[in-house]
């Protein structure tokens, strides 16, 4: 098993090392339709997403919502995961650049279990959060 | 368009699906995870699981797996173009591996406009359950619906 950090380790304010993705691409989005077997044509048919108002198709906000998934699990094995959720605060286009990143919010002792909170987040190239989240690990 | 919140309560036929070592190599490749542990079950022997992890946003596919695909739209009856995905919140209680058959239960829970009725929100819990019935996530969505008329007043 990689080894996780320690709980004593951890202070509230540390920062999980952030992912750089490289540009949302058609092709990521075509992938993430059949794997994730999201098939809302809005993710990667420009026509439907034109009649229903769109410039053009954009991300499945999943497909954001792991990557904050990788930014946890990159930190600490995923068996140590206890909790994931974010809340879609603005659309992921094609093209765009997002950044990933993670902060440490709390620490405490709950059901026998040292529990890190964490504030976790996508956020594009113009600065604004596409995805504002919070994961729990629990640590040893 | 309005949605009609008597259907809060509405309990969906629990469906189950096999969680498939392809089915998480495609996973990863799409979301641009290349931890070995997803594809070799030799590496994630090596790193202590009894067989290759679901990585943890994967639920999504194994929820999306119902061989009834859409009934939350078709109870609501709403066009797919419409939604939005507002939130996602995931509760771990097991580790979920290849070949685990995993059972699915969607209940709508609440059902709510913003801005007038421009916008709707229908919030809705998933229960997944292990082969031997053991729960090992909890899964709440909130899905939202741009009402088409609210653009034409």
């Amino acid at each position: 098993m990689s080894t996780a950090p320690k709980f004593d380790d951890i202070k509230v304010g540390d920062a999980l090392p952030p992912l750089k993705l490289p540009p949302i691409s058609r092709h990521q989005l075509a992938l993430y339709c059949g794997g994730s077997g999201d098939h809302n044509p809005i993710h990667v048919d420009i026509d439907f997403a034109k009649k229903f108002g769109f410039k053009d198709v954009f991300a499945h906000g999943m497909l954001s919502m792991a990557f904050l998934g990788r930014l946890v699990t990159s930190w600490v094995p995923q068996t140590h995961l206890r909790r994931l959720g974010t809340r879609f605060t603005s659309i992921t286009w094609v093209g765009d650049v997002i950044t990933v990143t993670g902060k440490v919010t709390g620490k405490r002792e709950e059901g026998g279990q040292k529990l890190v909170d964490l504030e976790v987040k996508c956020t594009n190239q113009n600065g604004q959060d596409t995805l504002q989240g919070e994961a729990t690990v629990a640590l040893n | 368009m309005q949605l009609d919140k008597k259907l809060i309560g509405h309990t969906f036929k629990p469906f189950t699906t096999t969680v498939e070592a392809g089915k998480i190599r495609l996973f990863c490749k799409a979301i641009g995870e290349d931890n070995p542990i997803y594809v070799s079950e030799e590496a994630a022997k090596k790193a202590g699981y009894r067989a290759i992890p679901a990585p943890p946003t994967f639920l999504t596919a194994i929820t999306n797996d119902d061989p009834d695909k859409g009934g939350l739209l078709r109870l609501l009856n709403v066009d797919i173009g419409l939604i939005l995905h507002g939130e996602q919140h995931y509760e771990y209680l097991a580790p979920v591996h290849v070949g685990d058959r995993i059972t699915c239960q969607q209940k709508v829970v609440d059902i709510y406009d913003k801005k007038g009725g421009a916008l709707w929100f229908v919030v809705s819990e998933t229960e997944l359950k292990d082969q031997s019935g053991k729960p090992v996530a909890k899964a709440k969505g909130i899905t939202v619906v741009r009402n088409p008329d609210a653009a034409k007043k």
